[in-house]
């Protein structure tokens, strides 16, 4: 692959149907791989917070965002700048508990989900579960424990997609090794 | 005016990288002991700038500076660390740390499938592409400074 110099903050073209598909063919071979599909889940969960770790990195080096002070100002970098940079969307942010710890991300368009339909026989699987471990640990690389989980979901029927994100607690830094 | 060295730490304390340039003294103890006393140091400096501050921080530690050699420092909200450490005519250069992390080090060991995180990077690329880039740089030079 041969690469421009330059990245900057310029977004790469990529046919979001050939990452839909691509996911839609992985969610496939696991179904026919796991016996159940809360193996399923596990499994996407478990893969998208290994992605999670890494494209953080790739988050931060391409955005001048800095360090959150807040999960508010967590919420907003999420929803406006990071869904905005991979899969070109802008969820709404709304349900903000009273204590600001957990807030529930509106996904109006889901592109993962472009061209699917659920089989009967796949009631309790999570589709797009591989996001919710991409945002664990993407968060986790920033010092925050959260939880995330789809509540709503088109494909099972609901009028709309909607992650709920919940801040469990905030992940101290590590004393060097014989500190203290 | 010149580069001496460079460490990359991961947040955990690992030192994920060293290269060294123009370094005419050294520490007399094992490379992990330095890594280890290095990384303690920085720990301490970056929570002492944190706690004296007599104002609200937003980059936190940048450099500091000796009779002899400056250390610049720079810190992701990852917690990725990278340290260089220049002769005193250099001014400050978070840029060039930043393009180390985002330029080099995202693009030659993040998004290398076979790199492990947090370990000690194998990449031969990665460590040709680091040597070229600091020895381009307007700084880089064996001159007297």
């Amino acid at each position: 692959m041969s690469r421009q110099a330059n990245r900057g903050t310029e977004s790469k073209k990529m046919s979001s149907e050939l990452f839909t598909l691509t996911y839609g063919a992985l969610v496939t071979q696991l179904c026919k791989d796991y016996e159940n599909d809360e193996d399923v889940n596990k499994q996407l969960d478990r893969m998208g917070y290994n992605i999670g770790v890494r494209l953080i990195e790739d988050f931060l080096a391409r955005s001048n965002v800095g360090r959150c002070h807040d999960f508010r100002e967590t919420a907003d970098v999420i929803a406006k700048v990071a869904f905005k940079m991979y899969l070109g969307i802008t969820p709404s942010i709304t349900n903000w508990s009273p204590a600001g710890d957990e807030f529930s991300l509106i996904l109006e368009n889901n592109p993962l989900v472009d061209f699917v339909e659920l089989p009967d026989n796949h009631s309790a699987l999570i589709y797009s579960n591989l996001l919710c471990g991409v945002l664990r640990g993407a968060l986790e690389m920033v010092q925050m424990a959260v939880e995330a989980k789809f509540v709503q979901d088109t494909l099972k029927g609901d009028g709309v997609t909607e992650i709920r994100m919940r801040f469990i607690r905030r992940i101290e830094d590590n004393l060097p090794a014989g500190e203290e | 005016m010149t580069v001496h060295n460079l460490y990359l730490f991961d947040r955990n304390g690992v030192c994920l990288h060293y290269s060294e340039w123009h370094r005419k003294k050294q520490a007399g103890i094992p490379k992990e002991e330095e890594y280890k006393l290095m990384y303690g140091m920085l720990f301490s400096i970056r929570s002492f700038v944190s706690k004296m501050s007599p104002l609200d921080m937003k980059d936190g530690f940048l450099s500091f500076q000796t009779s002899r050699y400056k250390l610049h420092y720079y810190e992701t909200p990852t917690g990725i660390k990278v340290v260089m450490n220049t002769d005193l005519g250099v001014g400050p250069i978070r840029d060039v740390l930043h393009h180390i992390y985002s330029a080099l080090y995202v693009e030659f060991v993040v998004k290398n499938p076979l790199c492990p995180l947090g370990q000690t990077v194998q990449s031969e690329l990665f460590r040709s592409r680091l040597d070229s880039y600091v020895r381009s740089l307007p700084f880089f030079s064996a001159r007297a400074g």
